[in-house]
């Protein structure tokens, strides 16, 4: 084994993993700002970039929704709802919150 | 809405800041007990748990990291785990790209340390800020860091306490992060139209969900978004 195998396979390896995942995350976080610096923001990447932060929610939480059956449903749309009413976002969490909870206890 | 202002920075927008993180707390505690606990089952010494958790710092990353993890590296596993780091993350480069113009008058290690804690629950939290008129920077800052302090603090209590917490789901927190982003998605909506490119990307991530492991999903939906928003006049 050469010189840097064996370095890795010590405890320093992890502290290397930790290391290398730290460098590539902080580059994916700094490269959008990077990129839009040098580029020039046009009317339809603005409008592309509106539309990013809706489309990053349902991405995210329609798929584990579905997974999780009609409770995590009704306990979205209850968050939904009382998110519509009272515009407070502690009382929408709180509300799909106690629904999921509620319905697990019943079924 | 009132008139846009200029960006700028304040230590009061620090304050205001850390207290609109609040409604994300519950989600950062619940994710970082979870990956505490399974750090310690895997067998992760105390400081590889929270060095993972303090300075990669993306919740996802740091379970699938977590999949993948050696007792013994060597180049090769370590490049893997570095590789699927960034797949997995890459979805940051979108929320980086829409903080630009907001960033942009900004002294560069301060926007260095913003965007080091930048996560999807504090952007959208400063974004629905923005949206609201706010260019306050330090708002941004002060959710970031109140939620990776939060964030480290669980991790720890994970680590040593996580057998302790009871069942998870008979409260409904397994599913309190999908909760938390439907609730921020209320503040975003103005109307059917601009809401036509979320229909696409929920569409786009059910059909990667359902056809390629992982967390792919989630930036495939994304970018689906945008390129519809990008095709909508």
């Amino acid at each position: 084994m050469n010189a840097l195998g064996s370095f890795i396979a010590t405890p320093w390896g992890s502290v290397l993993a930790i290391a290398g995942m730290t460098l590539v995350t902080f580059l994916c976080r700094i490269a959008g700002v990077a990129v839009m610096s040098r580029v020039r923001i046009t009317p339809r990447i603005e409008r592309g970039l509106r539309a990013l932060p809706g489309s990053i929610i349902l991405a995210t939480i329609l798929p584990t929704v579905i997974d999780n059956g009609w409770p995590a449903m009704v306990a979205l749309a209850a968050a939904v709802t009382a998110m519509v009413v009272t515009r407070i976002d502690v009382i929408g969490l709180a509300a799909g919150l106690g629904t999921l909870a509620v319905i697990r206890a019943f079924g | 809405m009132p008139p846009a202002l200029r960006p700028h920075f304040s230590y009061a927008g620090l304050r205001h800041g850390a207290r609109a993180a609040l409604p994300a707390f519950p989600g950062f505690i619940m994710f970082a007990l979870a990956f505490g606990t399974a750090a310690a089952q895997k067998g992760l010494s105390l400081g590889e748990t929270l060095g993972l958790s303090a300075f990669v710092y993306a919740g996802a990353s740091q379970m699938v990291g977590l999949e993948i993890w050696q007792q013994v590296w060597t180049p090769t596993t370590i490049l893997t785990i570095v590789t699927v780091t960034a797949v997995v993350n890459a979805r940051m480069i979108l929320l980086s790209a829409t903080l630009q113009p907001w960033l942009k008058h900004e002294p560069l290690p301060r926007t260095a340390l913003n965007l080091f804690l930048l996560t999807e629950a504090g952007w959208l939290i400063g974004t629905r800020y923005h949206n609201e008129g706010g260019r306050d920077v330090g708002v941004l800052l002060g959710c970031a860091l109140i939620l990776w302090l939060v964030w480290l603090v669980a991790t720890f209590a994970g680590f040593f306490a996580g057998a302790l917490v009871p069942e998870p789901r008979r409260f409904g927190l397994d599913l309190v992060m999908p909760v938390f982003f439907g609730v921020m998605l209320v503040p975003l909506w103005k109307g059917l139209k601009p809401a036509l490119p979320w229909l696409a990307a929920g569409l786009v991530s059910l059909a990667v969900h359902a056809l390629l492991p992982g967390y792919l999903f989630i930036i495939a939906g994304a970018l689906a978004g945008v390129i519809v928003g990008m095709l909508i006049e």
